[in-house]
């Protein structure tokens, strides 16, 4: 992925307008596991929405394997974003009303990726590979918080995407769970090669990572 | 999960059952607003069914007569005339003119079934001592019968008519005391006497019809009143009863007949059919609407407490495009589901009242209506307030930002 003079502004042609993101240059590469840190107000969570394409730069471009999204619809930016890119959020905001194995599930149903047996297959191994298959029948309100994030990565690897987006992915969980979620991002990392961009303020998780983008004030601050 | 069946359906289908109480109190509201509509339509067809029954018994939708016979003053010359008083004629009893021509036009008329010759005029009948004036209708049983349906009002005896018999309202029979296979004196104002055998009785369940109404051949009632080969009336009988007036108009512009509708000689009970629909109608408008209000509620409700999944779903590559499926199955679902329970209740609650309420005489105050077509469309028009009223949170799930969404 790459990102190149990225602005994003609120409130254009408005007297309030402002500017939360002011020209960020970004490469991400295939096996890289990346800490973004900066303070609250930084501009980190605009920036990934914009990475993970649930939001548009008012300038500059993204571009994914290749493909400029700003020339993409809705359609077709929201097919790329269900293909290359997971989420992974500070809550696990799992659908309450599927089990874990078909939260997990969902993506491939979505996209109608496959046959039902071979999604169905798929999901058990994400759960078992992370040790997950004994809460596969179990609603979200029945797990931990641990349990409940593990699912929630397990469900951004899903359809095999390219690059994972975590923000604060243990900043819910207690030490020990943080500490086994982190480590299970990590194993998938060196495992499958995906991505990871993980936000976070936990300095010491930060320093377990290839590297460290810093930002304030809307800019990447040079390490 | 099955991924033969459409993510869109999976996931409304989970949705309404995560919020089980919530959908049932909605199903629970559609279901009361169905039940309420299904018992009021098929309450008020019945009766409107046997209102216009009694007003049908006896007499023909349409009804065509001779025109009426008119005195015209005699011209002087050009201008002046001769006798300014032109005085209203006797209306003699007279043929509808080439009423053959008449009858097989107006039979071939769209939305026309039936048309049958009559001829009709008064009579005295006599047994014994017992005389009464009576009504005598001069019918062709083939084609009279099925637009006035005298066989299925026979208490007695069959409805043929040979040209030796008659059939008679059972009041009269009584006035008479005679039975079934009796014979009796009919005479006519112009002294013309034939002797008939009784070979049916009748109860219109109308006293004054029983006492006075008669029926023979057609060629026996125009011998008897001197009309050789005549006919006074043509009944007609159509497809469409509330057609009548308009079908009555056409067949007068077009013929050289005064045709006159049920609706024009029962003017009050017709208008207060229409009030008895129209209010109905209205009814049936304000449950639906407020049924469609509910489900619509209900569904907004459910977009903002569902946002945060909305928001994952777009974030996981569900178009807006799903999302607006995923609501609009929900309003579909739940007018039908609640359609189809309601439909039960309200058929149910219809039976028990129609074995509850009877009349005086322990008969059914109303035929009991239930047709298949009034429940499909009940179902298709509660699964479309379903749809429709679900399109304004549909869209407003549809539209949120995924980012916003998410943020809650």
């Amino acid at each position: 992925m790459h990102l190149e003079g990225i602005r994003r502004s609120y409130n254009i042609g408005m007297p309030s307008e402002i500017e939360i993101l002011h020209g960020i240059d970004l490469d991400l590469h295939r096996g890289e596991f990346l800490a973004l840190m900066g303070a609250s107000g930084s501009g980190k969570s605009t920036l990934l929405n914009i990475i993970g394409l649930l939001d548009r730069p008012t300038a500059g471009h993204v571009v994914i394997n290749g493909i400029d999204t700003a020339s993409l619809d809705d359609a077709a930016i929201t097919r790329l974003r269900g293909h290359a890119i997971g989420f992974v959020f500070q809550e696990h905001h799992l659908i309450s009303a599927f089990t874990a194995l078909e939260n997990v599930m969902m993506p491939m149903i979505v996209d109608r990726n496959g046959g039902s047996d071979a999604i169905r297959a798929r999901a058990l191994g994400l759960l078992e590979k992370l040790g997950l298959a004994h809460v596969g029948e179990n609603m979200s309100s029945n797990m931990s918080g641990g349990e409940q994030q593990r699912v929630a990565i397990a469900r951004a690897l899903a359809m095999q995407a390219s690059l994972i987006l975590a923000d604060e992915p243990t900043g819910n969980l207690d030490s020990q769970s943080a500490d086994n979620v982190f480590d299970f991002m990590r194993q998938l990392n060196r495992d499958e090669g995906t991505c990871f961009l993980i936000v976070t303020h936990n300095l010491e998780l930060a320093q377990k990572c290839d590297r460290i983008i810093t930002m304030a004030d809307g800019a990447l601050v040079p390490v | 999960m099955n991924n033969a069946v459409p993510f869109e359906w999976i996931a409304a289908v989970r949705f309404l059952r995560e919020g089980r109480l919530q959908t049932a109190f909605i199903i629970l509201g559609i279901t009361i607003g169905v039940a309420v509509i299904v018992f009021m339509s098929a309450l008020l067809s019945g009766l409107q069914v046997n209102f216009l029954d009694r007003v049908l018994t006896s007499s023909a939708q349409i009804q065509l007569l001779p025109l009426d016979q008119v005195a015209r003053p005699l011209f002087a010359s050009d201008t002046a005339i001769e006798d300014a008083t032109a005085q209203r004629p006797t209306q003699r009893i007279v043929s509808i003119n080439q009423w053959q021509k008449v009858r097989d036009r107006v039979a071939q008329m769209p939305g026309v079934l039936n048309a049958a010759p009559t001829m009709l005029g008064s009579a005295l009948i006599t047994r014994g001592d017992a005389s009464r004036a009576v009504r005598v209708s001069g019918v062709e049983p083939d084609s009279y019968f099925p637009i006035i349906r005298i066989p299925d009002f026979l208490t007695e005896g069959k409805a043929t008519l040979a040209n030796d018999e008659i059939i008679l309202g059972t009041d009269l029979a009584t006035n008479l005391g005679a039975s079934l296979g009796d014979t009796v004196n009919v005479r006519a104002a112009s002294g013309n006497a034939v002797i008939l055998r009784i070979t049916g009785l009748f109860d219109l369940g109308n006293k004054a019809a029983n006492e006075s109404v008669s029926y023979v051949a057609l060629r026996t009632a125009q011998s008897l009143l001197g009309q050789a080969g005549a006919v006074t009336t043509i009944e007609v009988k159509i497809a469409d009863v509330y057609a009548a007036e308009r079908l009555a108009q056409q067949i007068a512009a077009a013929n050289p007949v005064k045709a006159e509708s049920w609706i024009a000689t029962n003017a009050q009970f017709f208008t207060a059919i229409r009030a008895q629909q129209s209010s109905n109608t209205l009814i049936r408008a304000f449950v639906g609407l407020s049924v469609a209000f509910g489900i619509a509620a209900v569904l907004v409700v459910s977009v903002i407490q569902r946002s945060k999944d909305i928001g994952i779903l777009r974030a996981m590559g569900t178009t807006r495009g799903q999302i607006l499926r995923i609501f609009l199955i929900q309003g579909g679902l739940l007018g039908l589901a609640g359609a189809i329970i309601g439909c039960l209740v309200g058929a149910g609650g219809l039976v028990w009242y129609h074995s509850l309420i009877r009349q005086a005489d322990g008969s059914e105050l109303f035929p009991l209506l239930l047709e298949r077509q009034m429940f499909i469309v009940t179902l298709g028009l509660a699964t479309l307030t379903g749809l429709l009223s679900a399109t304004a949170p549909a869209l407003r799930a549809a539209k949120l930002d995924p980012v916003d969404a998410i943020r809650g």
